[in-house]
């Protein structure tokens, strides 16, 4: 925050010689095989250049050597930290080409874990941002309610990170008998933690000071980059898939979509915390209306696709996420599969963000932005 | 950037810092002090040692095994759909004849160092006849164990 009056310090005269540093690939705080080339003045950024590809498995090559059943497997490498998403995201472009619903009970299944995923994002977010600003003890807090999470999932899906778990007219299994106490009392725990962890974080004066007025991505630019979820919303556009373009049973259920307007990283961390309430109301409401009986699973098909070009968009925690599915012949392949994630255009925009602020603002800036390199690299 | 404030406001607006800043530092830390003293807070589990009671659950997917009865029989017809639908070529499903002439499975041959544990072959099987056990303690030092063959009799189903 640069809070020191004109003239209060000497203004510098004589040019400095401006130099380049690399940041990456190995740093802790570019979240991933992220390089960074910068070229700095003193301490100043003055221009940056984002390299990626470190970690490319080409998995929209692969993907035209698989079946689809087997891309859903690999979308859970994309965004590890949203998997369950991802595969929502594939899952809802192959339904439109088989051209099969989802009963109620899944489609609730689908919504539940999806917020899940949700908060098990942003909780990743609490603790890397604050683990990235020196505080240690917050990162353990914010991976402490994630793990909690990942036991609901594995009990419900067999696996904590990689999840497998939707299929095109459901899911892979029901819910087990536990999964709506256990949601329960997961729900009553993170309220009473969230209330200690924004105690703890949202005014400390640390926070405040290395948060507000830096990073600041404007409204038009957010736009122009093609930014989207919580960056997006919180330079002041309200734009949220589930609201604008409803997929699944989003549009029955009553929440707010959450938009802040200085667009900076203090804005970028608040948003993430009123998210992670947003879909704890959303949570509550499937509980209370969790249907009890009925199929979680329309009558199961082989997956094949008919000739024709399937496309389908989520909001995942990250932003939005679209699959583009092109089926040349009626079959079990793919001619090819697009994805459109949220994190490139994100660190694309970095260098607008960026320039003009001290390099210890750029691991801030990069930490609000919550990116997942392996899901750029891809 | 700079603002355009005067220097009292500066100043003011410091020392007032000054007062909060500190507080809300021992506001965090008094967050921090309640979670390190407070038994009921602790989340970690004592690994190695509650080896014994540690149960994974129900789905969990550790390793592919075969589902077979005490003599060693399975249901395995060797149709090779668990083969087709693995995505990394982790299985090898090798069939044989029996005396009667009938595809009957010879060695059911499965890579364990390159399997993902996704679940897609337990999904493809018609016949129920692998599943994912619990094991999660699978690190070795012999990559040899690593290739596997899971039917212990040949020539069943
Ligand atoms: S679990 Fe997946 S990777 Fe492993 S053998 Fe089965 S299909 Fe192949
Ligand atoms: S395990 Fe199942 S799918 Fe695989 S060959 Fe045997 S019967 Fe076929």
């Amino acid at each position: 925050m640069p809070t020191l009056p004109p003239g209060f310090r000497l203004q510098r005269e004589t040019n400095t010689e401006e130099f380049f540093i690399n940041m990456g690939p190995q740093h802790p705080s570019t979240h991933g095989a992220l390089r960074l080339a910068l070229r700095m003045d003193g301490e100043t950024i003055v221009e940056l250049v984002p390299h990626f590809g470190y970690i490319h498995r080409g998995m929209e090559k692969q993907a035209e050597s698989m079946s689809y059943l087997q891309y859903i497997a690999l979308s859970d490498r994309q965004d590890y930290l949203t998997a369950i998403q991802n595969n929502l995201g594939v899952v809802i472009a192959l339904e439109k080409g088989m051209n099969v619903g989802v009963p109620e009970k899944g489609e609730y299944i689908r919504v539940m874990l999806q917020e899940l995923g949700r908060i098990a994002s942003h909780l990743v977010f609490f603790g890397c941002f604050g683990g990235d600003l020196g505080g240690q003890t917050c990162l353990l807090f914010g991976f402490k309610e994630r793990e909690m999470i990942h036991d609901i999932l594995e009990e419900v899906t067999g696996s904590r990170l990689t999840t497998n778990f939707f299929r095109p007219g459901g899911s892979r299994y029901d819910v087990p008998e536990t999964f709506i106490p256990r949601v329960k009392a997961f729900l009553d725990h993170l309220e009473d933690s969230m209330r200690d962890y924004e105690r703890f974080l949202s005014k400390n004066i640390i926070v405040l000071e290395r948060s507000i007025g830096i990073g600041v991505l404007s409204k038009e630019d957010a736009i122009a980059y093609g930014c989207s979820g919580p960056v997006l919303r919180a330079s002041g556009v309200n734009f949220d898939v589930r609201r604008v373009n409803p997929y699944s049973i989003y549009d029955q259920f009553d929440f707010d979509i959450p938009v802040f307007h200085n667009g900076d990283c203090y804005d970028r961390y608040k948003i993430r915390i009123a998210e992670i309430h947003e879909s704890m109301k959303i949570l509550r409401q499937c509980i209370d209306k969790f249907p009890k009986e009925g199929p979680w699973r329309s009558k199961e098909k082989p997956v094949r696709l008919p000739e024709g070009r399937y496309y389908s968009e989520i909001e995942t925690a990250k932003g939005l996420y679209a699959t583009y599915v092109v089926a040349a012949t009626t079959g079990e392949k793919p001619y090819r599969i697009h994805t459109r994630g949220p994190s490139f255009p994100h660190i694309a925009a970095l260098n607008k963000m960026a320039q003009g602020h001290k390099i210890s603002d750029l691991v801030t800036i990069m930490a609000t932005l919550d990116p997942v390199i392996p899901e750029i690299d891809r | 950037m700079q603002e355009n404030i005067t220097l009292i406001q500066y100043f003011k607006r410091y020392l007032k810092r000054c007062i909060t800043g500190p507080w809300s530092l021992m506001c965090g830390l008094s967050v921090s002090l309640k979670y390190f003293f407070d038994p009921r807070r602790i989340v970690t589990e004592q690994y190695p040692e509650n080896r014994k009671t540690l149960k994974m659950h129900e789905r969990f997917r550790g390793r592919l095994e075969m589902i077979e009865d005490q003599d060693g029989n399975n249901l395995c017809t060797a149709c090779g759909m668990c083969e087709r639908a693995c995505p990394n070529a982790s299985i090898n499903v090798l069939a044989t004849k029996n005396i009667a002439g009938k595809k009957v499975l010879g060695r059911y041959i499965y890579h364990f160092a390159s399997c993902t544990q996704c679940g897609l072959c337990v999904e493809a099987c018609p016949f129920g006849a692998i599943r994912m056990n619990q094991e999660f303690e699978v690190a070795t030092t012999d990559p040899n164990s690593l290739e596997m063959i899971l039917n212990k009799k040949e020539g069943q189903g």
